[in-house]
């Protein structure tokens, strides 16, 4: 399937040209316009589960995932509203309190994703009790660690270590809130045979769940810029392409 | 008494850093006092909560059962309650007990870890509450400024605002865990 025709609509009511099988979160993000989000990640298949990226759209009162939305002519889009903001923070207010998120110990404090944009949403507390689960963190891998506490299933680490890297060791167990990202058959990281090692997981993962072993509260920066290369390096190996 | 604006500090489960940082505002306190007259404090002499407070900033989490009867005192006498830093904010570090059972801490800190003495407290300590919680799950909060801790000038910048009658707006100024 390839589709190509080019089409017009606005963000923001901003005038976007747009090939029709771009989603509108890439366009915007083409066109400077920033729209909030925790699972989209560049180059792996979206997923729609975070609901940051929520958009309105004119003629509806449906909101719509901008990362999996594709533009149709005519559509107007509004990225920032009284109804946006207050449901982004919503969602914010539950992933903080779903988990143990201590940000003051945290190896990512200063470069998390989360922490970030309850800066940037101006979010000062959690207006839901905190659940305070008792959550394991698996240190068993020789370089790395996930500690549950800090997970937001956002599921990148799972996107990218299969679509990129290829392995799959990771995926997401349970329902609800009791899921879980696991590896292999739910066994400790470090005797998962199927892991490379490769670490892509650790540069996707937008908080601190996981971390290079060694580094202590603050010090986790996490660089995931040369995913998109890689991807479009192995683009067409395993018989997909679209040539 | 004169017609200053009459603020309180509370120390609640805290470690002290917010308090740390309130006096790392400097010698911009000497401005902060020609508007506000500090009427109980940590950091003054004075033993009981004042009749009627304008601002009072709390540090620290409500952990036990002292923290929890203080603070419905400190609200009752208070008009503007202001949840300083993380602890208040989030129950942060003193809430990562949380997981676990009142009786499993008790049985690490005063027998596993104690080489002397070992005996659980009854006297003087104040017994903890199942649960660390934030300051606003137990009173109203007017005012929430995040941060382990908020930064001099934060602190400065919501203070100086409280006092001129202003709410403060944190926008891009502080943040979790700062």
């Amino acid at each position: 399937m390839k589709r190509s025709q080019i089409i017009t609509f606005k963000i923001d009511g901003q005038d976007i040209a747009a090939r029709e099988d771009e989603t509108i979160l890439e366009l915007a993000r083409q066109n400077g316009i920033r729209i909030p989000t925790l699972c989209y990640l560049e180059s792996v298949t979206p997923w729609g589960g975070c609901r940051l990226c929520m958009v309105e759209v004119k003629g509806t009162t449906r909101l719509f995932p901008a990362c999996m939305t594709y533009p149709q002519e005519g559509m107007e889009v509004s990225t920032v509203t009284e109804q946006l903001t207050t449901y982004r923070k919503q969602v914010l207010d539950l992933l903080f309190a779903e988990r143990n998120h201590v940000c003051s110990v945290c190896v990512s404090n200063g470069a998390c994703e989360l922490q970030g944009l309850a800066y940037e949403l101006g979010m000062t507390h959690v207006g839901v009790p905190y659940l305070n689960p008792s959550l394991p963190l698996d240190a068993s891998h020789p370089y790395f660690g996930l500690d549950h506490n800090r997970c937001i299933l956002c599921t990148r680490c799972v996107r990218v270590c299969d679509e990129i890297e290829g392995a799959h060791t990771w995926d997401v167990m349970g329902r609800g809130v009791d899921a879980r990202i696991v590896a292999d058959l739910n066994q400790p990281w470090g005797e998962a045979i199927s892991c490379t090692s490769c670490g892509k997981c650790v540069q996707a993962c937008p908080t601190g769940a996981l971390f290079e072993k060694g580094k202590s509260v603050a010090e986790m920066q996490k660089r995931h810029e040369f995913l998109p290369y890689l991807a479009l390096m192995r683009e067409g190996r395993d018989g997909d392409s679209e040539q | 008494m004169s017609n200053k604006t009459k603020l309180a500090t509370v120390w609640l489960d805290g470690c002290s850093g917010c308090h740390m940082s309130f006096l790392d505002i400097d010698e911009r306190l000497v401005d902060l006092a020609q508007l506000a007259d500090l009427l109980y404090s940590p950091l003054v002499d004075h033993k009981t909560f004042p009749d009627m407070v304008d601002v009072t900033l709390v540090e620290g989490a409500v952990s036990s059962e002292e923290d929890y009867e203080k603070i419905q005192k400190v609200r009752a006498h208070t008009k503007i309650l202001v949840s300083l830093g993380d602890c208040a904010v989030t129950a942060n570090v003193p809430g990562m007990r949380n997981p676990f059972k009142v009786a499993a801490l008790y049985e690490r800190a005063y027998h596993e870890n104690a080489q002397l003495n070992q005996q659980i407290p009854v006297q003087v300590i104040p017994p903890l509450r199942e649960m660390s919680v934030p300051v606003h799950q137990v009173v109203a909060v007017d005012v929430f400024v995040p941060g382990c801790p908020p930064s001099a000038d934060t602190i400065f910048f919501v203070l100086t605002e409280l006092l001129n009658g202003r709410k403060p707006d944190l926008t891009g100024r502080t943040r979790f865990g700062a």
